[in-house]
């Protein structure tokens, strides 16, 4: 095909209505960022899903490791105290 | 079944004592349905699988923009031009979320067109019939979108993380393809006689591909079963294709078409229509590359991509003066 070196990779992040946070949707390849958010605009808002666009350069993003989805995530398991469905409280005090 | 007959390299399926520690415990997670994500260890045969039957995929929703586009500028009304656009510009879509999700496996965006432009890469072998009349775009709305349904849906549920979602994302969109089309041959099943039989014409020529889009029975395939194994596919081919034709006789009859199958009649006792034998030497020729129009599908892609070349490189010019001078201001 070309030499030409292929078009990095962007991951594509839309904001729906209702004030939502951004949330991953997807990813494109483009030259830069412009055309990365014009491309966005064409492959993941066809139908009125968002009302922002965030595009990030995918090699710029660090991420945990899956094997350390264990040292990473499980102290949080014991800790069942930071729930309030932890504690009991009155029935008659009503909603607390 | 946009992607069909997808090889596994297995000759056989192992059984748990055979498997590696590394291969249990991965078979242990998609038993227990939690999804494989991109960088986690999976068996190198499941990699390329996905890759086999994700680019597939995709392909035959880049080369499936053909048929359709075919009848862009002659669609009988402006509104039915403005909807048959955006279903092309949803196919395209649904190619590049695809061809994302292949990505994730490691393989390189060029590299899958490359297979595709070079006539390596397989598509859906219906993609290789020519849309002769108006008729035509409703027959694919209404037959080939019906039956990608079929398989889609079910494979929302793929252990596969990356085209478990992108499968989310292209059936909520499908399901306008196929009103879209029932819609177009409705129109024309109550107009005049002449129009109704360019939608019988249609339904006469789709309705055999449609139902070998599916694929050939695999029941004894055991590249079939370890794809189930793996829950990259769900069910398997004949039972997709019952279930579309069960689904479709009753929306013929509502448009008071006849499927052109002598043999197809109610089976009370199955609960299923049982239908006539399906031409397995035409389908075999159409994947061979000899069906109607493999030849122009690949000479238009190949090209589209061509005369694109000076777009994508007016873009790299662009993105590197945007860049170097970005670099001179800030120094």
């Amino acid at each position: 095909m070309t030499d030409k070196k292929e078009w990095p990779l962007w991951e594509v992040f839309i904001r729906s209505q209702h004030g939502l946070s951004h949330r991953h949707v997807g990813s494109l390849h483009a030259p830069d960022a412009e055309m990365a958010i014009m491309n966005a605009r064409d492959v993941y808002t066809r139908r009125n899903e968002g009302v922002s666009i965030w595009v990030v350069r995918a090699s710029d993003i660090s991420a945990s490791s899956p094997s350390e989805k264990g040292p990473l995530f499980d102290p949080a398991n014991s800790k069942v105290y930071r729930h309030p469905t932890f504690y009991d409280i009155p029935e008659e005090l009503g909603h607390m | 079944m946009y992607a069909q007959m997808v090889k596994t390299g297995v000759d056989h399926i192992q059984s748990k004592e055979e498997m590696s520690p590394e291969e249990r415990a991965f078979q242990e997670r998609v038993d227990a349905d939690i999804k494989i994500e991109p960088k986690e260890w999976m068996p190198e045969a499941y990699r390329k699988t996905l890759i086999r039957q994700i680019s597939q995929h995709a392909h035959s929703e880049i080369i499936g923009m053909q048929p359709e586009g075919n009848w862009i500028t002659r669609a009988p009304t402006l509104e039915r031009k403005a909807i048959l656009l955006a279903k092309v510009q949803d196919e395209a879509g649904h190619g590049l979320y695809l061809y994302c999700a292949a990505e994730t496996l490691g393989v390189s965006r060029d590299e899958l067109l490359e297979q595709l432009n070079n006539g390596k890469a397989k598509y859906s072998s219906i993609f290789n019939y020519p849309t002769l009349t108006w008729a035509d775009i409703g027959a694919i709305g209404w037959l080939v979108d019906g039956a990608a349904i079929m398989n889609q849906v079910p494979l929302q549920r793929c252990s596969y993380g990356p085209y478990s979602r992108a499968m989310i994302r292209i059936c909520k969109e499908e399901s306008f393809h196929q009103r879209q089309g029932y819609d177009a041959l409705t129109k024309l099943a109550q107009g005049t006689p002449e129009q109704k039989q360019m939608a019988q014409d249609a339904l006469n020529r789709w309705w055999w591909p449609s139902l070998m889009m599916f694929g050939p029975s695999d029941a004894e395939s055991v590249h079939s079963a370890q794809s189930m194994r793996w829950k990259i596919k769900i069910n398997s081919n004949d039972e997709l294709r019952q279930k579309f034709v069960d689904q479709t006789v009753p929306q013929a009859e509502y448009l008071g078409l006849t499927v052109p199958d002598p043999d197809l009649k109610w089976n009370a006792e199955r609960g299923h229509y049982d239908f006539g034998e399906i031409n397995w030497d035409e389908f075999y020729q159409v994947i061979a590359g000899n069906g109607p129009c493999n030849r122009q599908r690949l000479r238009t892609r190949v090209k589209a991509y061509e005369e694109g070349q000076w777009v994508r490189d007016a873009a790299d010019a662009y993105a590197a003066k945007k860049a170097a001078r970005a670099k001179a201001k800030a120094a």
